[in-house]
């Protein structure tokens, strides 16, 4: 189908950003085509690998699934957006269990464990596993993904 | 510990490299003026900003005190861009605060580039250390130089040079100094002891791990040049089959398209390089590229693998195994031994096709210059190869090609390969604009290079005293030649030493066979390569074997390796290849195979009783030179859902450079077998691959891989080996002997299905 390229309003990391683009661009593609926003990635373009994971409103979504005509004024925040004096507690955590290997995943593996740990603080082995199995990690850093939680989760997030 | 000069022909060529440069731009001497904070008043820490002492290629230290390490290696996940810069930081006595990291380019006065065959660390330890004391020794000699002392009186100690009367001077300072020297020759060079090492086999995060964390890093897919455009290409699903016709009114009717044409195919065996052709969409942006090319219809043609059915091909090669095949390695006569044998216990064992499937898809930027030259951004394993295979297809030299090495959003082995670096390079040329390259998902897995499907027959005789006496393996499989090369039938020698031919095995009589299978798509190496299959055979029939003779599948495995002996495989068969290093250097000593199963055996907890539903299992195999014994614990519930709580690894790599980057490869490497064990398979029906993303495609998530794994150390002295790809092969059959256990359901076939 062919759309015409339309103006959006964007409330992007606290801040109004406009594009214009075709309605039904992804968010995600719109973020690193158009606004440099490059830490969000593609993994799969179908929102099973959570690569792309950004918050809105402060739940986490898919940002390759979700077209910018549906966002309207809801904020959204990207990885860049989440440590806004310095690192997040959970990146600090990220950064203690030296998680990553290849870190091409884990913009999207924060962006999913920061979720689940506002909505809740002391998640069980049961919950992180249920927030984050739809996040891949090719490199399998799962085991420190957990760890990192836990910690985060002890520290108070 | 002095180094022997001899046994270093890799830094020998560099050093023809070596430049050495002064002052930048001085055109006579100046003396180097202390332009630093002072530590004390004998302390002159910086010198000139724009000195520069480059001894070798991979060190550069500046007058401000900034040492700049070459990054030679692809960083896909393994560390090796932290762990061998460490190297030369630790011989040089370097403050790793003071260290920059520099990604090199791909170019030849850098030596071997590619990064791959778990040979980083193995190959550069050794020449890396020497060109870290080099810089030691030349730093110390302008020191006393300065000082008008004898050297034995100066030391390294942090970034600098210290008398023994107290005063030092920093590295900044002394590197226009040094920098005016001759270098050393090697054999004046001393290595540090072991017992002094700062940075080796002690804990260094990774260098990149804050930009990864905050979504600073930046991969292939992320390199941002003025005026890039992006394509995506329409494949025909049968690599190397061509295009009838196509129509493209439809996708250049959308706003942002630039242009739809067709790149020829090149029909199989294509080799490596070659792009598979199709049509290319070129837009203004990603999206726009990605649902023009939905748009465009397409005429496919067929080609020589139109009737390839991965199936079929399976039943053919498990058929073919059940007779003998091309004995590579034969010991006494198996044939009568099995005949006399008191039992036989024997299976087959088949494994599917795998996708490598690295989280971030190949992808390149290339921009081909108005004078002809061309420069690439993208996530390579062989920088060099890149060079060489985008120099030819444009038809200009490789001195004309620049190739910039990204991040790699993993690899896995499917970054080795040049072909879609080629793609872009070419696509940048017929548009004369920058381009990037996207591979989405779907062409990820449906346009790879392939793991070899296998189907495997393992008999084994045990005589009537409860000794087995014979061993018969034949393996079939379509080798990774045959993607170049139409008379590539079967498995090559070299590819039967991954696991078949190395066997380690004290049994009289043996018989190694291979069995003829041509490829029909494009088959590559992934990680641990043949090694898959063949551990999981072996790993397997062993513990049959056990079960057999009734002994503990530990105490079983300590027998068949027999005596503690350094295997020389050169004198059982032709053409044996010990990974491209003499058996010598690097023997195949079962004293440390055992060691490291003994050690896994103490530290597992190994014959607890467990609880209905709950197995452990246990497999051991080196391979890439590193010998893991591995433990795994399974839980198997009432709806056959596997759960793995613990894995536990017993390894010896020699002297462990950056342990915790090996903890988090053997941690990865325990996923990664999880996912080839419980997951993935690649299914082709008439020439195309059937799975095309994720939710077909399966790879282990959170909720599928081990919750806990423990890597246990042989402490030694050993010359270092790799462990990107070692974890994985004793993996998959310690699960499946745990399952066993677990449910009494023998596994012969992969993916597990219960």
């Amino acid at each position: 189908m062919i759309l015409p390229m339309e103006k959006f309003t964007l409330n992007i990391n606290d801040q109004k950003v406009s594009i214009e683009c075709a309605p039904d661009t992804p968010l995600l593609w719109a973020l690193r085509d158009q606004l440099g926003l490059t830490g969000t990635k593609y993994g799969c373009g179908i929102a099973v690998c959570g690569s792309c994971t950004v918050h809105l409103d402060g739940t986490a979504v898919r940002s390759c699934s979700l077209p910018i005509s549906a966002i309207n004024d809801k904020a959204i925040t990207t990885i860049e957006g989440v440590g806004k004096d310095g690192l997040h507690p959970v990146q600090k955590a990220w950064i203690a269990e030296n998680v990553p290997q290849c870190g091409f995943c884990q913009s999207g593996q924060i962006m999913s464990a920061i979720a689940l740990l506002e909505q809740n603080g002391n998640p069980s082995d049961a919950d992180i596993e249920q927030a984050m199995s739809g996040n891949i990690c090719r490199c399998g850093t799962y085991i420190r993904i957990r760890s990192a939680i836990k910690n985060a989760a002890k520290n108070n997030v | 510990m002095k180094p022997n000069p001899s046994n270093n022909k890799l830094f020998k060529v560099s050093r023809r490299d070596f430049v050495k440069i002064g002052a930048l731009g001085s055109t006579g001497l100046i003396l180097g003026v202390p332009l630093g904070c002072k530590q004390d008043k004998n302390a002159f820490l910086t010198g000139r900003e724009d000195a520069v002492f480059a001894p070798n290629v991979y060190i550069t230290i500046l007058g401000t005190g900034e040492v700049q390490l070459i990054a030679h290696r692809s960083e896909m996940g393994t560390g090796i861009r932290t762990s061998l810069p460490l190297v030369m930081a630790d011989e040089m006595e370097a403050d790793w605060t003071k260290v920059k990291i520099i990604q090199a380019v791909g170019d030849v006065k850098y030596g071997d580039q590619n990064t791959d065959g778990s040979y980083s660390v193995r190959m550069f330890y050794q020449p890396l250390r020497i060109a870290g004391a080099t810089v030691k020794l030349m730093l110390m000699q302008a020191a006393a130089q300065e000082w008008q002392v004898d050297i034995s009186e100066c030391s390294a100690v942090n970034h600098e040079i210290v008398h023994s009367s107290g005063k030092s001077l920093g590295y900044g300072y002394l590197a226009e100094k040094a920098g005016a020297l001759p270098i050393p020759e090697e054999n004046e060079i001393t290595l540090k002891d072991s017992k002094d090492f700062k940075f080796i086999s002690k804990e260094t995060v990774i260098y990149d791990l804050e930009d990864i964390v905050t979504g600073k890093a930046v991969y292939g897919l992320d390199v941002q040049i003025p005026d890039l455009k992006v394509a995506v290409i329409k494949r025909n699903p049968e690599a190397g089959a061509g295009i009838k016709s196509f129509n493209s009114d439809m996708a250049t009717a959308i706003e942002g398209v630039t242009k739809v044409y067709k790149m020829e195919s090149t029909a199989f065996p294509m080799g490596y390089n070659a792009p598979l052709g199709g049509i290319v969409v070129v837009a203004n942006n990603t999206w726009t590229a990605i649902k023009a090319r939905d748009a465009v219809e397409v005429v496919w043609d067929k080609g020589i693998n139109a009737s390839y059915d991965s199936n079929a091909f399976m039943q053919q090669m498990q058929r073919s195994v059940q007779k003998e095949g091309q004995v590579k390695r034969q010991q006494g006569s198996a044939t009568k031994a099995l005949k006399e044998a008191a039992k036989v216990i024997e299976s087959d064992f088949l494994v599917p096709h795998l996708a490598h499937s690295p989280m971030e898809t190949p992808c390149a930027v290339a921009r081909y210059n108005a004078d002809g030259t061309c420069e690439i951004w993208a996530p390579v394993q062989s920088p060099q190869w890149v060079r060489q295979a985008v120099a030819e297809a444009l038809g200009i030299e490789e001195s004309e090609v620049t190739i910039n090495v990204t991040l790699l959003g993993s690899a896995f082995g499917r970054k080795s390969k040049p072909d879609f670096v080629v793609e872009a390079a070419l696509i940048s040329k017929e548009m004369n604009t920058p381009i990037k390259l996207l591979w989405t998902r779907e062409d990820d897995i449906q346009h790879d290079f392939y793991h070899s499907n296998c189907a495997q027959h393992i008999k084994v005789g045990i005589d009537k005293n409860n000794k087995v006496t014979s061993w018969v393996h034949r393996t079939a499989f379509p080798s990774i030649s045959g993607t170049a090369s139409a008379d590539a039938t079967g498995p090559s020698s070299d590819e039967l030493c991954m696991g078949v031919l190395d066997m380690p095995f004290e049994i009289d009589n043996i018989s190694c066979e291979a069995l003829d299978a041509k490829a029909q798509i494009r088959i590559g190496w992934l990680r641990s390569v043949h090694n898959i299959n063949h551990a999981f055979a072996i790993g397997s029939i062993v513990d049959q074997v056990a079960q057999a003779r009734e002994m503990d599948p530990v105490d079983n495995m300590m027998d068949l390796l027999g005596s503690d002996r350094k295997i020389d495989f050169t004198a059982l068969m032709e053409g044996f290849n010990n990974y491209n290093v003499k058996l010598e250097d690097y023997p195949y000593d079962t004293h440390r195979l055992k060691q490291v199963i003994q050690l896994v055996k103490e530290k597992s907890g190994w014959g607890k009783s467990l609880p209905k539903g709950k197995g452990m299992g246990f497999a051991a195999h080196r391979s890439f030179l590193t010998y893991v014994a591995c433990v795994v614990e399974v839980e198997v519930d009432d709806n056959n859902n596997i759960k793995i709580p613990m894995v536990h690894f017993a390894i010896d790599c020699g002297v462990p450079v950056n342990p915790d980057r090996i903890r988090a490869q053997f941690e990865g490497g325990a996923a990664f077998g999880a996912s080839l064990a419980l997951k993935s398979e690649i299914n082709v029906k008439n020439g195309a691959v059937m799975e095309d993303n994720f939710n077909n495609y399966l790879v282990a998530r959170i909720t599928d891989a081990p919750i806990n794994t423990v890597v246990h150390f042989v402490e030694n002295e050993e010359k270092p080996t790799g462990v990107g790809e070692p974890p994985v092969p004793p993996f998959i059959p310690a699960l499946c002997n745990a399952i066993f256990m677990a449910t009494g359901k023998r596994i012969t076939r992969l993916p597990i299905r219960l």
